[in-house]
């Protein structure tokens, strides 16, 4: 049974109290850190832990923070990403509904490594309750001296700011985040400079997810060699996958990053298996931005051994073969759905979240969105995919933020999995628009063993 | 000298050259000049913070420095990377980056209207000089284009956003030389469009400047729309005492009227410096100046651009010999077309800007 670190006690009665919140051993994190370590040992622990930003891109959180500059007399910034609005993910959510203190928590003693004085969570403006949550567990932690002036006595001064956004994509992405922030138009940075120099107004600053800094609190309490015990490799601790899609029980699941795949759809304690009855077509392990990748490599990699819900194992193969952990929006597709109609509803979803700053991205998603349309309706030609292809391919890479590559990589990767059902849209141009093409022949290995 | 600043060598296409620390690639390309440099459809020097989105000035870095010479595994922007010493680029000398323009450009025209022939900026429109470098015959692009509405920001200025690259500049331009800001970009993605804030006029002694700095001709001059095209415009360089700007412009004549006023451009398109500072010209020069009596001439404007404007006249140029009397044998020259026809084609009720892909035949004789 695998061990719970941030949700073990998000179902006690009242934990968004800060009553009970505080009963159940909250906040010991903070005194921890603040009476017994110095702001560079708090750091210290989570390089040992090995925690790896939960925000999509994985990198190791420990590193990030030391890289942060710290020049004298100017403000640095702790910014917590709360955007969360990559489809299939909705497990900050989650958190910050149910155990608001966990964040809070996890804030006050990231803000105390960093040396932030001002701290701040940018939530997407759809997620608008949950800024009443958040309002009220700061207010609580104020009220009880773990934030504001002087916090017990240490001479830290700290304070949180709810800031909502307005319902654009790209603001989850770093620098378009603060751009925001800042009150301006969304529009990604150009790095270099990193935020770690430049960032915030222009100060050191750290961005990171919801989770990541939630997963501080247990890092500091137990200790971060206790910590990156859990897990294998380097993927550490426990990760929130948020599962969606035609499974029995989808819902947001703290796992230890040692089950295998077909265990995490499969098992009861898990997603309980493919809804209806019915076969696994394919899956996008990692939130909308990552390959999706049929049945077959999906439960094993193309070497033959069972994949693991981890960052290693779950990109074993790179894009040939493989995927990626990304934000651990876990979408599944039985074998009802057309891979056709899904990359379609992503490209769509990309054109219309594109800044539109750089060319290939601005102009790109839109085309290839009208091309899979037009595939998707019966209407297309056999060229229209090696067009697809090319389009992705010149996006790729070529622009300011990753949302170039987060659009490009669900076309490259449904085209390299599902080239026949592509094909199969223009050769039965008429069944394509009343009925499914159904399992790939190849993709579905359960079938091949029963 | 002890604080000599140390300079920083940077190859680019094999050829190297010596730039002070903080240079773009761009900017060091530049140096060179030529073919190594790359084209820039965003970028401007002289406005902070532009650059790095139209990414038609991709390069790639075979070597990151000496201290660290690990090629960059991205194509980068040269306009806004800047050089590491022994740094090694390739432009024009990378597959990779040619292939990546060809896309960037390709992108670029996807929503273009491409009705060069009834726009003014034809001629001296970098969108045209980049699909002439690096474009490709025909479009792969089949549906409908976007389209907008023209509108006028000010009594002296048409956007026409249909032909826009989203490139910024104008915006920076309203940010950094006018004290107001009042234009900026709605919206997002391919339906993003350049606008002052809810069509608020610009009204501003410097808002003319966004016509110059516009690569296409999404802003134009309403003083000159539609007056002639530039090639048949003689430009020269005149100047005023000016207690506004710098006075020092570009007329574009025919006979003695002039038809237009611009600042005075660099090779790279850019307005000229004097004494380091961008001469940006104010709106009285521009717009309101348009007597020869009004301007000191210094002579024929020297335009080194390969654009089609340079074909036509300009400094040195050695008028060729008119052959037709000859070939005709003394006699008249005859028209060699029914130009009735062609005017029947010159359908002015037709906006081709309004028209979904290139236009044809067709698009003229449906009545
Ligand atoms: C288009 C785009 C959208 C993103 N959206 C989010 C988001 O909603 N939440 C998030 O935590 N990170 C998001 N990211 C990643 C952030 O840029 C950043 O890497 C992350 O917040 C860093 O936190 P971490 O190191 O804790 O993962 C997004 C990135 C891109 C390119
Ligand atoms: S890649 Fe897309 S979203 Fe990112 S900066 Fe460029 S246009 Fe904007
Ligand atoms: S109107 Fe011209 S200058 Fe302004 S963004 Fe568009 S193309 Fe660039
Ligand atoms: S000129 Fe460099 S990206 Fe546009």
């Amino acid at each position: 049974m695998a061990r719970k670190l941030l949700l073990e006690k998000a179902h006690v009665e009242n934990i968004r109290s800060y009553e009970v919140y505080r009963r159940e051993g909250g906040y010991r994190s903070v005194e921890k850190a603040l009476k017994t370590l110095s702001p560079d040992a708090v750091t210290e622990e989570v390089k040992k832990s090995g925690l790896r930003g939960r925000g999509g891109a994985g990198f190791p959180t420990g590193m990030k923070w030391s890289f942060l500059a710290k020049p004298e007399g100017i403000p640095r910034y702790l910014v917590v990403n709360a955007d969360e609005s990559e489809p299939g993910t909705f497990k900050d959510r989650y958190l910050m509904e149910f155990i608001p203190h966990l964040l809070i928590e996890g804030m006050i003693v990231s803000s105390f490594a960093l040396g932030s004085n001002r701290s701040f969570i940018y939530i997407r403006g759809e997620y608008w309750w949950i800024v009443d949550i958040l309002e009220q567990a700061i207010q609580e932690a104020r009220n009880n001296g773990w934030l504001g002036k002087n916090i017990l006595g240490t001479g830290f001064d700290c304070d949180i700011y709810v800031q909502r956004g307005a319902g654009a994509y790209i603001c989850g992405e770093e620098t378009a985040l603060i751009e925001s922030l800042e009150g301006k138009r969304g529009n990604p940075r150009i790095k270099p400079p990193f935020p770690a120099v430049k960032g915030l107004w222009d100060c050191p600053t750290v961005v990171n997810n919801v989770e990541t800094i939630a997963a501080v609190v247990p890092i500091i309490n137990e200790g971060g060699e206790e910590y990156a015990k859990i897990g294998v490799g380097k993927s550490t601790g426990t990760k929130l996958i948020s599962a969606c899609g035609n499974l029995n029980k989808p819902g947001v699941f703290e796992i230890d990053m040692t089950i295998s795949v077909e265990e995490f759809i499969y098992s009861d304690e898990y997603c309980g298996g493919i809804a209806n009855g019915k076969r696994l077509k394919a899956c996008i392990p990692g939130g909308s931005s990552v390959p999706i990748l049929p049945a077959n490599l999906l439960l094993k990699t193309a070497k033959g051994e069972t994949r693991y819900m981890n960052y290693e194992s779950l990109s074993d193969g790179g894009f040939a073969t493989g995927s990626m952990m990304g934000s651990g929006g876990f979408i599944v597709l039985d074998e009802d759905q057309c891979v056709v109609k899904h990359t379609y509803t992503l490209a769509r979803f990309y054109r219309h979240e594109s800044c539109g700053q750089c060319s290939p991205c601005r102009e790109g998603t839109g085309w290839m969105e009208k091309l899979l349309l037009r595939l998707e309706k019966g209407q297309g030609k056999m060229s229209d995919i090696d067009l697809l292809w090319d389009i992705q391919r010149k996006i790729e890479g070529n622009t300011i933020c990753p949302l170039g590559d987060a659009a490009a990589w669900p076309v490259a990767a449904a085209i390299r999995h599902f080239r026949d059902e592509f094909e199969w849209h223009v050769t039965n141009a008429s069944e394509a628009i009343t009925k499914n093409y159904g399992l790939a022949h190849y993709a579905d290995p359960l079938l091949a063993t029963a | 000298m002890a604080d000599e600043q140390q300079l920083f060598k940077v190859t680019i296409d094999n050829i190297t050259v010596e730039v002070a620390p903080g240079t773009t690639i761009l900017m060091a390309a530049r140096q060179i000049g030529g073919d190594v440099t790359p084209p820039a459809m965003c970028f401007y020097s002289k406005l902070q913070g532009s650059g790095g989105k139209c990414r038609t000035c991709l390069v790639e870095v075979s070597k990151g420095s000496e201290k660290d010479p690990r090629p960059m595994p991205k194509l980068v922007a040269s306009c806004r990377t800047t050089v590491m010493d022994g740094m090694e680029v390739k432009n024009i000398t990378s597959d990779r980056v040619l292939d990546a323009r060809a896309g960037v450009t390709e992108f670029l025209l996807l929503n273009h209207p491409l009705d060069c022939p009834i726009c003014d900026q034809a001629g001296e429109c970098h969108l045209q000089d980049l699909s002439y470098e690096h474009g490709k015959e025909g479009t792969r692009y089949e549906f409908s284009r976007r389209t907008f509405e023209k509108e006028n920001i000010g009594p002296y200025i048409q956007l026409h956003m249909t032909r826009c690259i989203l490139c910024y500049r104008c915006t920076y331009v309203a940010d950094q030389l006018t004290n107001t800001r009042v234009h900026g970009v709605l919206d997002r993605g391919d339906h993003a469009e350049i606008s002052t804030y809810i069509s608020k006029a610009i009204d501003n002694d410097f808002s003319g400047n966004m016509i110059d700095v516009c690569p296409v001709g999404a802003l134009t001059d309403k003083t000159f729309r539609f007056k002639n095209r530039v090639w048949f415009t003689k430009p020269v360089s005149a100047h005023r005492d000016c207690p506004t700007c710098c006075g020092k412009v570009t007329l574009w004549n025919r006979g003695d009227e002039v038809l237009r006023v611009t600042a005075r451009k660099d090779q790279w398109g850019e307005v000229e410096s004097y004494d380091g500072k961008p001469g940006w010209i104010c709106n009285t020069c521009r717009f309101d100046k348009k007597d020869l009596n009004d301007w000191v001439i210094e002579g024929p404007a020297h335009v080194s651009r390969h654009s089609v404007i340079s074909a036509n006249h300009y400094e040195k140029a050695i008028k060729p010999q008119e052959t037709v009397p000859e070939v005709m044998g003394g006699r008249k020259p005859k028209l060699l077309m029914d130009i009735h026809d062609v005017s029947d084609v010159n359908d002015p009720d037709v906006d081709l800007s309004k028209i979904n892909g290139p236009a044809t035949g067709a698009t003229f004789t449906k009545k």
